[in-house]
């Protein structure tokens, strides 16, 4: 299964989940570690694609840092059914494979099926059906020194399982992905956490979208509780955010955890979670500022931002201002708290496009959420700055009529940073949509259901009627 | 004065890069003056690389400065020496200023307006007041 540059394919088995995240992962993963790559079967919505890759090295470093990959197997052989895979097998050369068919090394089969469950003995069966390879090795079934897969795919259907399984693949098991880390983060065991932080896999899918790697200085300047920051952290960045959240910052809000009745623990904090992983040494620094107003000196540079702005619909979205015009006296100065104003979306986009020309590294990435109305959606009409390239756009689905698109940028050029971002209008309805669709969702299944419970009423009313008819108690004469 | 259970702590790194520009009135905003009433000295894990890359993108002469004005800035030279990225001695300097030098409460002063933004548990408040926009 080698192309004529002597390149290895290999078969990368996603997670099932995120399905509209795996490829830009992998594809940032490339350009990450300089990896030259050639997708033979690119799927967007199965959990197997197939790659040719120059080395097994490559594959590695891939596979030790996505959150997307289950895992990875050299591909031996493929085919629609069994036969055809067995008759692809049989037909590779020998010499290719003979490194691991040597009597010192140990080895096992492994049957996976997708969707579909089979017994021991099936099992047993098809891994029988190998017993052609020259395999000579002892057969050790913890930590063998060779792992072999067969894997059927029966489909992502699970009401309607088919009898044969659409795809077949056999090959030598290399590396598993990084899914340990997402329970190793999990929101569940984490100091602090607030209303939105963020999901591990999705941060650290995020930090991957922004390349980060030992050493890099990355901002986040909607910080909040700083799951994004462990992320980022945890894949070796150096990690600085704000916040205008005074009270968040300091771990003083409102406990999220239902169990925790009063008030947060005295130690809750975005250090405190870097401690409880291990990283606090790449912990910078956490600052109570507002991201409308520029707050770094010119000549910072950043190698990525990454960032999950609020949208105004479970936190408020603010900046310091006033509507009135005043001056705060000297006596109240001290106990001051500055007032503040509506921070909206499109404005919030604009200083933040403005932020990432202005202080990303040439090729610094910006890494953040935009929600959308998916009806509206149209991709031209994203923010954009010359600058800056949209080199990924992955959705998550919210609701029925809403989703938010991870929106990966790459800075482009260093000139022309003084032009002004451009943000549609319809960034900024965002909030007034999506409570008025809302609205009309709601009414919307008021009136099914009203409707639904007359029907049935009508039909218990008739029904009643009959049974009065027939004890005839009722019938007036 | 060395403080124990604070868990937050300003780095110097970020004073680097810290400016109070967003003021009505103030131009450059930089360097941030800093009054410092406890300071930690800890010790962080070294990573060379992350310090030799951080170097061409500080102000050297305002960290100098910062680090003095505080009496933390040891035998840091005054100015960057060339060829800094092999020298490990003197990256573990920059290091140590830079990361492990930490202010948990004090003030960070405008240069030009005198404007006070306090740090209070090692978290700077660089908010303004609604009047100062």
């Amino acid at each position: 299964m080698m192309n004529g540059l002597n390149w290895k394919r290999y078969l990368l088995w996603f997670a099932n989940e995120h399905t509209h995240f795996r490829i830009n992962e992998i594809e940032s993963l490339r350009s990450l570690f300089g990896i030259q790559m050639k997708w033979v079967e690119k799927n967007h919505h199965e959990p197997f694609c197939i790659v040719d890759i120059p080395t097994e090295e490559d594959v590695l470093k891939i596979a030790s840092r996505s959150v997307s990959l289950r895992s990875c197997i050299e591909l031996w052989a493929c085919g629609a059914k069994l036969g055809d895979l067995h008759n692809n097998l049989k037909l590779l050369p020998v010499e290719q494979l003979a490194s691991y068919f040597k009597p010192e090394l140990s080895f096992k089969i492994k049957v996976e099926t997708f969707c579909k469950s089979q017994t021991q003995e099936e099992k047993v069966a098809k891994i029988e059906s190998f017993s052609y390879l020259p395999l000579c090795g002892p057969v050790k079934l913890k930590n063998p020194d060779i792992k072999l897969e067969l894997i059927e795919y029966y489909g992502l259907d699970s009401n309607n399982i088919p009898d044969e399984p659409y795809q077949v693949f056999f090959g030598r098991w290399v590396a598993d992905g990084q899914r340990d880390l997402i329970s190793k983060l999990s929101l569940k065991t984490r100091k602090f956490i607030g209303n939105t932080s963020m999901d591990p896999q999705l941060s650290l899918l995020m930090a991957n979208q922004a390349k980060v790697k030992e050493g890099d200085l990355i901002l986040d300047p909607f910080v909040g509780t700083g799951s994004l920051l462990v992320a980022a952290a945890q894949f070796g960045g150096y990690v600085l955010g704000t916040d205008i959240d005074y009270l968040m910052l300091h771990g003083k809000t409102r406990p999220t955890r239902i169990q925790q009745k009063k008030q947060r623990e005295k130690d809750e904090s975005v250090r405190t979670n870097m401690k409880q992983y291990g990283i606090e040494n790449r912990y910078l620094d956490v600052l109570v500022a507002d991201s409308s107003l520029p707050l770094w000196h010119s000549a910072m540079r950043l190698d990525a931002i990454i960032t999950d702005p609020p949208y105004g619909i479970r936190e408020a979205t603010e900046r310091i201002g006033s509507t009135k015009d005043y001056q705060i006296e000297e006596k109240h100065l001290a106990n001051h708290i500055p007032s503040k104003i509506e921070y909206g979306l499109q404005q919030i986009f604009f200083d933040l496009l403005k932020l990432a020309v202005e202080h990303l590294k040439p090729q610094g990435r910006l890494v953040c959420w935009i929600p959308v109305v998916r009806n509206d959606y149209c991709e031209s009409k994203l923010p954009s700055h010359p600058c800056l390239q949209l080199v990924a756009n992955s959705e998550q689905q919210l609701t029925i009529f809403t989703s938010r698109r991870l929106l990966t940028y790459e800075k482009i050029c260093e000139h022309e940073t003084h032009l002004p971002p451009n943000v549609d209008l319809s960034t900024a309805e965002f909030r007034a949509k999506f409570f008025r669709y809302g609205e009309e969702v709601r009414k919307h299944r008021k009136q099914q259901k009203e409707l639904a419970m007359n029907l049935s009423k009508a039909t218990v009313t008739e029904k009643d009627k009959m049974y009065e008819d027939k004890s005839g108690r009722y019938r007036s004469s | 004065m060395v403080f124990r259970c604070a868990v937050h702590n300003m780095k110097l790194l970020t004073h680097n890069m810290l400016t109070s520009k967003c003021m009505k009135g103030v131009t450059v905003g930089y360097p941030l003056g800093i009054v410092a009433k406890d300071i930690k000295v800890s010790e962080t894990e070294f990573n060379s690389e992350f310090v030799s890359r951080i170097i061409p993108k500080l102000d050297w002469n305002a960290l100098w400065k910062a680090a003095d004005s505080i009496g933390h800035s040891g035998d840091l030279p005054q100015q960057l020496m060339e060829d800094y990225e092999n020298n490990e001695e003197f990256l573990k300097k920059v290091h140590h200023v830079l990361l492990e030098v930490e202010i948990i409460n004090g003030e960070l002063v405008c240069p030009e307006s005198g404007r006070k933004f306090p740090i209070s548990q090692g978290i700077p408040n660089m908010l303004l007041n609604e009047d100062e926009l």
